[in-house]
């Protein structure tokens, strides 16, 4: 793939890096990595977008570093490399919330740090990084993150509407007046194993509509 | 894959960790006065909310300088100790050192009805790490006027309820004293009795959490027991 020298930054190859995670490819529906994170920050919308913007960026980021540096890595200690880039990258991710978005980096605690042992990032990395340059790495990247955090907002859209009748905190539920005719928050959304079951329901629903994803033996 | 020497890596390693290091410690560095700024603004929210003010980011300064206007240090026989700015004791270094040694802080405030309470800072663990909180006490230096309590990473759902405000409302009204001796509050599991004012319910699935957090209250609190018994009406 190296040595195509002159192609279009956004050659329909490099589009489909790009889309592909969000369909067919899809980081957490198909390939099930990331899910403990996507268990742990969907209650509520606001901190999934934040996770999902941060997963993003450190994926963009370190894949493009890695990308620029694969020709000098040695690759007997890749993996250790690529943890410390990924390492790097989280922490002035971590840096940067706890100065500025304070109350979110409270709530995404652990998750933030935790982003570094996620397996979506060092795969990139692997699989896509160590082997390609650093602008179809780039858009690898932004792809993935983005395909991961769309799930993760899905997920948190029902969650946080169904969990506590808010959408980003504005409480829409009460607003269309739906407890003066008995309705209750189902509190049960709000623990972990629901998100399972919102993803579960997205895998079904995406096999279900593409055929080839469905595994036989 | 080309072969690279061991020197090669040696080299390699060497130039990434120091050029790594060197990023990070000039983020950290630049960053710091804004991450202590927000750490400040959520202590002093924190204060406030034990006193049944609610702040936001924006307005906690302003409500800060309002409700709570004064703040000592008390050494653990209840005699102030001077020259100590009570907001900038850091409770965990405190509790390293000996007890005659520690500085324990107090805050005095007046919230809208009125009364004079002391808010007292707590620290402790939980299951899977630290636990702090505030304890705000009426005149009387026994009744609990209200508690704020926050968490490191306690289990979501589980011991992470205990900053919830159901749970930390049932504190209220609850008293440290029987007559003159210190029983602190106890959580019981499976539910206090309303009328019991030294006990409240413990969080459910979240014993250690919550045993964690009644160590804290009566190890943090009873070194106040000299000045709150002198300082009793």
């Amino acid at each position: 793939m190296s040595n195509q020298e002159k192609e279009p930054m956004f050659s329909a190859k490099n589009l489909k890096l790009l889309t592909d995670p969000f369909g067919n490819n899809n980081p957490i529906t198909v390939q099930v990595l990331g899910i403990c994170s996507a268990l742990a920050v969907t209650v509520k919308l606001k901190p999934a977008i934040v996770m999902a913007l941060s997963v993003t960026i450190v994926t963009a980021v370190s894949n493009v570093v890695i990308a620029a540096m694969r020709k000098y890595i040695p690759d007997r200690i890749r993996i250790i490399v690529q943890l410390v880039i990924i390492a790097t990258m989280v922490i002035l991710v971590d840096q940067f919330l706890k100065a500025f978005v304070f109350d979110v980096s409270k709530q995404l605690s652990v998750f933030v740090g935790l982003i570094i042992t996620n397996c979506i990032i060092m795969g990139r990395l692997e699989a896509f990084a160590m082997a390609n340059k650093p602008w179809p790495s780039f858009i690898d990247g932004l792809g993935n993150g983005a395909g991961y955090g769309l799930i993760l907002i899905v997920v948190s859209f029902f969650r946080e509407l169904l969990g506590s009748g808010t959408i980003l905190g504005f409480p829409v539920l009460e607003k269309l007046g739906v407890y003066s005719v008995g309705y209750e928050n189902n509190g049960m959304v709000i623990l972990p194993p629901m998100a399972l079951i919102f993803i579960g329901l997205i895998i079904w629903i995406q096999r279900s509509r593409n055929k080839s994803l469905v595994e036989h033996k | 894959m080309k072969q690279f020497s061991n020197r090669y890596i040696f080299i390699f390693s060497s130039v990434m960790v120091i050029a790594v290091a060197a990023l990070l410690s000039l983020a950290a560095t630049l960053l710091q006065p804004a991450q202590e700024k927000n750490l400040e603004i959520e202590k002093k929210k924190s204060m406030l909310e034990s006193i049944g003010v609610p702040a936001t980011r924006n307005n906690t300064e302003e409500l800060y300088d309002k409700y709570i206007k004064e703040s000592f240090v008390l050494n653990s026989k209840g005699e102030p100790v001077e020259g100590v700015n009570a907001f900038t004791v850091v409770l965990k270094n405190e509790q390293k050192k000996p007890l005659d040694q520690q500085y324990l802080p107090v805050f005095r405030a007046t919230p809208d009805d009125g009364e004079k309470v002391i808010i007292l800072p707590v620290e402790g663990k939980g299951l899977w790490g630290p636990i702090w909180g505030y304890v705000s006490l009426r005149s009387d230096m026994n009744t609990i006027y209200g508690v704020t309590f926050d968490h490191k990473g306690e289990t979501p759902g589980l011991g992470a309820e205990i900053n919830t405000t159901p749970f930390e409302g049932m504190f209220r009204g609850d008293q440290l004293f029987d007559n003159q001796k210190f029983v602190s509050v106890k959580v019981k599991k499976g539910g206090a009795d309303p009328a019991d004012i030294h006990g409240v319910d413990a969080v459910s699935g979240g014993t250690i959490t919550s045993k964690g957090l009644e160590k804290m209250l009566s190890d943090c609190l009873i070194k106040y027991n000299d000045y709150l018994l002198k300082n009793r009406n």
